[in-house]
């Protein structure tokens, strides 16, 4: 098939997604002996959104993402050393321990950034778009948002310009199915979300968001389309936010069977049993030690970084003259 | 040197700006075909094209989070919001975006990005069209906040606010968009300089916008009490420029510090406490405010003037500062 990600590529995907879930299941470790600061937001059982998406643009294309983005760092090009001292407020941290985890931007690598006001990724996005398209770049941006983000205003807004002035931009609504606590369909009027699409005159099309290779095709597709000047795509990508909101969720809204059944198509047993048969088992799981060992030693090194010192920046200072 | 409007500087800014820089670009509501509701925009579309001058649809939210992203991957935009009274709608975007990308990111990104807009009263607009909201804005760290007073101000402050790295809300004011003034060929106006209008003994009136030509009629009145008034505008409300402030104090040991936003946690008491952290000795009296009173606006024309500061209260004020 054309449109498929080749096989070198599609286990770099398995591979980044190994490094997200152990981030995720170390720092649920780490938040249970008590070493995490502030909520921390999990992806795991929803990486081949993130890791998916990314692995389709080039380096130079543009993302932003939603608080739970860790997925998305990974996947666009950042290594995890940087991300997990960040994540533990060092001053090797990928933005010196100011971004803390859910603000992470590497602007070197187009990841620019995180964003922690649910549904402030949309406009973003289309802001860099925007951008792209008063350059004239060939370039794309792309923003990850949540099913509790597409009932802002604010998201009906963005993507009306972005159809209107067919804005090369790429919106990723990663459906895992709670805002917080409340279940969609406690919060939208539609199910489909792909339906959408049409009131902003762009496509929209929905993914199995737990396949990684599904996630690629359709952002492969969507990015060529913005490339050629055709305009946004709406990707609508299913999943399920297995962990609770954030580590301070106490849980009990969601129901043990569901959970069960979502973690039973686990994204990255998916991508290993789509491998297996070019790979081999052996290698997979080889890989997948490398990438367990690597976050590893990202988290170590986190530990001995030294923390930032406080300084008041200047560039924000009330007076032009005098004392400041 | 050219005798030009306070509108006709800013679309010279503008166009000057456009010429030199291809990032830059405009895009705001009516601001294309029709060439701006206050007309500051005429005539750059047939110049400039689509691409770079766009009329939007009315979604100040997202446009102004957009200005944000645009500005920090490689373009200078300049946002018009309609009326200053639209910018509750922007201020996720300045204060949840705009503001902190630049410190929390360390410094992998600027922020050039300019928001226009206009706000005051006096001209019948009404309470959702008529407010300056200059408190507000100046509060956030990370976003300077400019309100030029004369045409000549108005250009070169607009040339260094799009050059300018940071965030800058450029404040205009309805009812001087006609002022005529000479403008100089190459003007240049740095952000954050106060400049004195009136030198004056007696008291220091600090004011911004069309405030500062209240404050000149008020130093006309206060002439014939016998009063010498010092006029200074400020030009910059954030960054503030603390130097000019002390100076004019040192000098008549009197102050009265005007702002047609409301006076409760308004612009005046923060340049009421700015005097007393670094002038308090300096001083006479007790610091006066000119401000709105705490109320929303009314439409009829003898409410409103009433509510409005003016030549008359500033007077008063100072009259009672120097008693």
């Amino acid at each position: 098939m054309k449109n498929a990600p080749s096989p070198d590529d599609h286990l770099e995907m398995f591979r980044r997604m190994c490094l997200v879930r152990e981030l995720e299941e170390e720092l649920g470790r780490q938040h249970k002996l008590g070493k995490t600061r502030g909520p921390i937001h999990r992806c795991d059982g929803q990486e081949a959104v993130g890791v998916g998406v990314t692995a389709a643009l080039r380096t130079t294309d543009k993302i932003t993402t939603t608080h739970r983005g860790h997925a998305v760092y990974l996947g666009k090009g950042m290594m995890p050393a940087p991300v997990v001292a960040e994540i533990f407020g060092r001053a090797t941290g990928a933005c010196g321990g100011r971004a803390g985890h859910m603000l992470v931007a590497d602007a070197s690598v187009g990841m620019i950034g995180g964003n922690a006001i649910v549904g402030g990724s949309i406009p973003a996005a289309a802001g860099m778009a925007l951008s792209i398209q008063v350059r004239g770049r060939d370039e794309v941006a792309v923003c990850v948002f949540g099913d509790g983000a597409a009932q802002t205003g604010i998201c009906h807004e963005a993507m009306n310009m972005a159809g209107l002035w067919k804005l090369p931009v790429i919106f990723v609504l990663e459906h895992n199915r709670f805002g917080l606590t409340v279940p969609t369909e406690v919060q939208s009027a539609v199910s489909d979300f792909t339906l959408r699409a049409a009131g902003y005159g762009m496509p929209g099309v929905a993914v199995d968001g737990n396949d990684a290779v599904d996630v690629w095709r359709a952002t492969a597709e969507a990015a060529e389309r913005a490339r050629r000047g055709e305009g946004p795509t709406l990707i609508v990508a299913e999943t399920y936010r297995v962990e609770g909101f954030s580590t301070s969720d106490m849980g009990g809204y969601q129901s043990p069977e569901e959970i069960a059944a979502w973690k039973a198509r686990d994204p990255i047993r998916i991508a290993f049993d789509a491998l297996a048969p070019a790979f081999g088992a052996e290698r997979l799981e080889a890989l997948r030690a490398d990438a367990v060992a690597e976050m590893q030693a990202a988290f170590a090194e986190a530990f001995a970084a030294p923390f930032p010192e406080f300084e008041v920046d200047t560039a924000c200072a009330p007076y032009s003259t005098g004392a400041n | 040197m050219a005798m030009m409007r306070y509108a006709e500087a800013l679309n010279a800014a503008l166009r000057e700006e456009m010429t030199a820089d291809p990032d830059v670009f405009l895009f705001g509501e009516d601001i294309g075909r029709y060439g701006g509701v206050f007309k500051v925009t005429r005539g750059l579309l047939e110049e400039f094209g689509e691409t770079r001058v766009r009329d939007t649809p009315i979604s100040e939210q997202a446009m102004t989070a957009m200005a944000v992203t645009a500005a920090m991957t490689g373009t200078r935009p300049v946002l018009e919001i309609m009326y200053a009274d639209f910018i509750p709608l922007t201020l996720d975007a300045l204060i949840n975006q705009a503001s902190i990308y630049n410190y929390i990111w360390d410094g992998q990104v600027r922020m050039p990005m300019v928001l226009r807009t206009q706000g005051g009263g006096g001209a019948g607009a009404g309470a959702q069209h008529s407010k300056a909201l200059d408190s507000m804005l100046a509060h956030i760290p990370g976003i300077k906040v400019v309100a030029p007073a004369t045409p000549a101000d108005a250009k070169g402050m607009l040339k260094a606010a799009i050059r300018d790295p940071q965030p800058v809300i450029f404040l205009e004011h309805k009812l001087l968009y006609n002022m005529r003034g000479e403008v100089p060929d190459d003007v240049e106006v740095p952000l954050g300089r106060a400049v004195t209008r009136r030198e004056g003994t007696d008291v220091s009136i600090f004011a911004t916008s069309k405030m500062v030509h209240e404050a000149l009629g008020a130093a006309d009145l206060l002439d014939r009490d016998g009063v010498s008034a010092e006029v200074i505008d400020l030009r910059s409300l954030r960054p503030l420029d603390l130097g000019a402030i002390v100076a004019s104090v040192r000098k008549t040991h009197h102050a009265v510090v005007v702002n047609e936003g409301w006076q409760f946690c308004g612009y005046t008491a923060e340049l009421a406490a700015t005097i007393m952290d670094h002038a308090f000795d300096e001083l006479d009296a007790p610091v006066r405010r000119v401000a709105l009173p705490d109320m929303p606006i009314p439409y009829s024309e003898p409410l409103e003037l009433a509510m409005l500061p003016s030549a008359r209260s500033i007077r008063a004020a100072v009259l009672e500062t120097v008693k």
